[in-house]
């Protein structure tokens, strides 16, 4: 593809089919997509560098949060949760 | 060998009170991360935290098993969570707006997109760019962080989180939907923009 046919391709990809695609991301990343409309995105995104750049980002925000590592529990908190437990329950 | 958690649960209808503490520390790490997200101040997650492990022991006696004894546990404590989100002043509300998250089209320009650092270990390194992510998911309102946090982060799947928060599968992925989008864009201001400085190597 020349570099002029490939500007075109996303100039004409911005308007009805960016928002559709937009709204299937979520799908398309959890891998719930219906097969036809998933080749119809790949196609898409080919040549549509933001949708590209757009789903690169959302995929790394993902990723990121499940890997952020999580506040372990203060040992202060596990003795105190204990001790309240064992004063409350004995009255249920 | 480690007990199941309904055999732990028959013993504890039986009176055993260690069963209910070995139940405890099985799952109280996981419960306090949860409250830790969800509510981003130790203080509020330790009282959650406690209030949860209290109605737990309180609801045992009629629980039968029907779901999963960990979903009916997030279920629980993501209510005892939202219950005190709901009495703060300062939480953001409401539905969330997708527009505002996503790239500016002005004058049927394609937005400038930039892409973003290539290693997220890289970007977990960092204090600032932590610090950003937990700013970002404090700002969704609370049912859209529920729905992340379980399905994101803790790993449910949409039907999983449907049951724990009490909504359809539809609203589960819709939320979820909308809740990726604004985080990537609350996040993009800050990647996009070069405010994000690699790691030194001397930093752990």
């Amino acid at each position: 593809m020349t570099e002029d046919r490939k500007d075109r391709a996303v100039v004409e990809c911005h308007g009805l089919g960016c928002k559709e695609i937009l709204e299937k991301l979520s799908d398309y990343i959890d891998g719930e997509l219906d097969p036809k409309i998933c080749q119809d995105l790949e196609e898409h995104m080919k040549d549509c560098n933001p949708c590209l750049l757009f789903i690169d980002s959302l995929k790394k925000t993902i990723t990121l949060y499940k890997y952020a590592s999580a506040e372990p529990l203060p040992k202060e908190v596990h003795l105190r949760l204990h001790e309240y437990l064992k004063k409350e329950c004995k009255d249920c | 060998m480690e007990l199941q958690d309904q055999a732990l649960i028959e013993r504890i209808k039986e009176g055993d009170y260690q069963a209910f503490e070995a139940l405890v520390n099985r799952y109280e790490g996981k419960v306090y991360r949860l409250a830790m997200r969800m509510l981003r101040n130790q203080q509020d997650a330790e009282d959650a935290l406690q209030e949860s492990f209290l109605q737990v022991y309180r609801g045992l006696k009629s629980f039968e098993g029907r779901s999963n004894f960990s979903t009916w546990l997030y279920r629980l404590a993501t209510n005892v969570c939202l219950m005190k989100i709901r009495h703060r002043e300062t939480e953001p509300a409401g539905m969330l707006p997708l527009e505002e998250f996503l790239p500016r089209h002005e004058d049927g320009e394609v937005p400038a997109l930039q892409e973003w650092p290539e290693k997220p270990e890289e970007i977990l390194l960092t204090k600032e760019s932590r610090e950003k992510m937990m700013e970002a998911l404090e700002r969704l309102p609370a049912e859209y962080r529920a729905v992340f946090v379980l399905r994101d982060i803790e790993g449910f799947s949409n039907a999983e989180a449907g049951e724990a928060l009490g909504i359809s599968v539809a609203a589960v992925k819709s939320r979820l939907h909308r809740a990726r989008i604004a985080l990537r864009g609350m996040l993009a201001e800050y990647f996009e923009k070069g405010k994000f400085e690699p790691p030194a190597l001397s930093e752990n």
